[in-house]
């Protein structure tokens, strides 16, 4: 059991992170953020297996992982 | 369940100016959890050059000073003997290090100053819109180079890490990259290596990061990741080109 959270006004959606999930858990969502960029979205959340791989990879660390 | 990723605490909670993709932010992070791992966030000072990693003082939980520009290494090697017993680290561009302030890094290194030098290569003057930096590659296209750069008129990109490692007195040179997971995990290894470095007095410890710059690249942030490991790094190979065990002492 693990899970992703993001931290919506933080990311900037690059998709950095959507790229390197294994378990296509992330996907770039279509709802804008405060500062206009088009944030992630977790759309698989029972896939996640807490890797962090996305973590890794975020530039704005706007993900934290739980395991 | 356990929280295993969380924004390291040597962070403010000030989100980053840098364009989205940007590996600024990946660098900042991995530099802020090794001062977590040492538990060196009250006796640490940064020195922030001039670039895009000029808002240092923003975005780290410990004092700042904001050098001139390229003179980070200096002004670092100053602090460090007048405090010897903080931590310094520097965090400049390649704008910055290796442009103007070459000569500052080298004789810091030359000399063996106690500091930490964290040099962050993506190829290009970010900050100020995309020109040509010492270390664009040859063929690279930026705003002063439309043709892209030409090694008869332009010279052949600088190697800082195996410059300086032909020095005697850095302790740790090393180059790495955060292109992909694999690539961040070795990058955090390296730099808390760095500081170790420094904590245990051994010298001048430089770690280059190779990094992207998706905006004056022109490029999406998965076309920029896919240029370090395709262009970058066949020119600026990974790896650590020197780490001494022992203080050298006469």
């Amino acid at each position: 059991m693990a899970k992703v959270e993001i931290e919506i006004e933080r990311c900037k959606g690059c998709g950095l992170c959507v790229e390197v999930c294994p378990e296509q858990v992330l996907e770039i969502g279509r709802e804008i953020n405060l500062s206009g960029y088009q944030y992630v979205t977790v759309v698989q959340a029972e896939a996640c297996i807490g890797c962090c791989r996305c973590a890794e990879m975020c530039p704005d660390t706007a993900l934290a992982v739980w395991r | 369940m356990k929280q295993v990723f969380k924004r390291p605490e040597s962070m403010t909670d000030k989100p980053f100016h840098f364009c989205p993709g940007c590996h600024h932010g990946i660098v900042h992070r991995l530099v802020a959890e090794a001062l977590d791992h040492f538990n060196l966030r009250e006796k640490t000072i940064g020195v922030a050059s001039v670039g895009c990693s000029v808002f240092l003082y923003d975005y780290f939980a410990v004092d700042v000073i904001e050098a001139p520009h390229g003179r980070a290494a200096a002004v670092a090697a100053g602090t460090k003997r007048v405090l010897g017993d903080n931590i310094v680290f520097t965090y400049q561009g390649d704008g910055d290090l290796a442009a103007i302030g070459t000569a500052e890094v080298i004789h810091a290194a030359n000399r063996g100053d106690n500091i930490t030098v964290i040099f962050v290569n993506n190829s290009i003057y970010g900050m100020t819109g995309g020109q040509m930096a010492p270390t664009t590659l040859l063929g690279q296209r930026s705003t002063t180079s439309p043709y892209g750069r030409d090694n008869l008129r332009d010279g052949y990109p600088i190697k800082m890490t195996e410059m300086l490692a032909a020095l005697e007195g850095p302790s740790l040179v090393s180059r790495v990259a955060v292109n992909t997971p694999g690539n961040v995990k070795k990058a955090r290894k390296v730099i808390r290596q760095a500081f170790q470095m420094q904590i245990e007095g051994k010298g001048f410890s430089f770690v280059e990061v190779l990094s992207t710059c998706p905006t004056n690249w022109g490029m999406s942030p998965q076309k920029a990741n896919e240029r370090i490991a395709e262009e970058m790094i066949p020119y600026f190979p990974l790896g650590t080109l020197k780490q001494r065990d022992v203080v050298d002492v006469l």
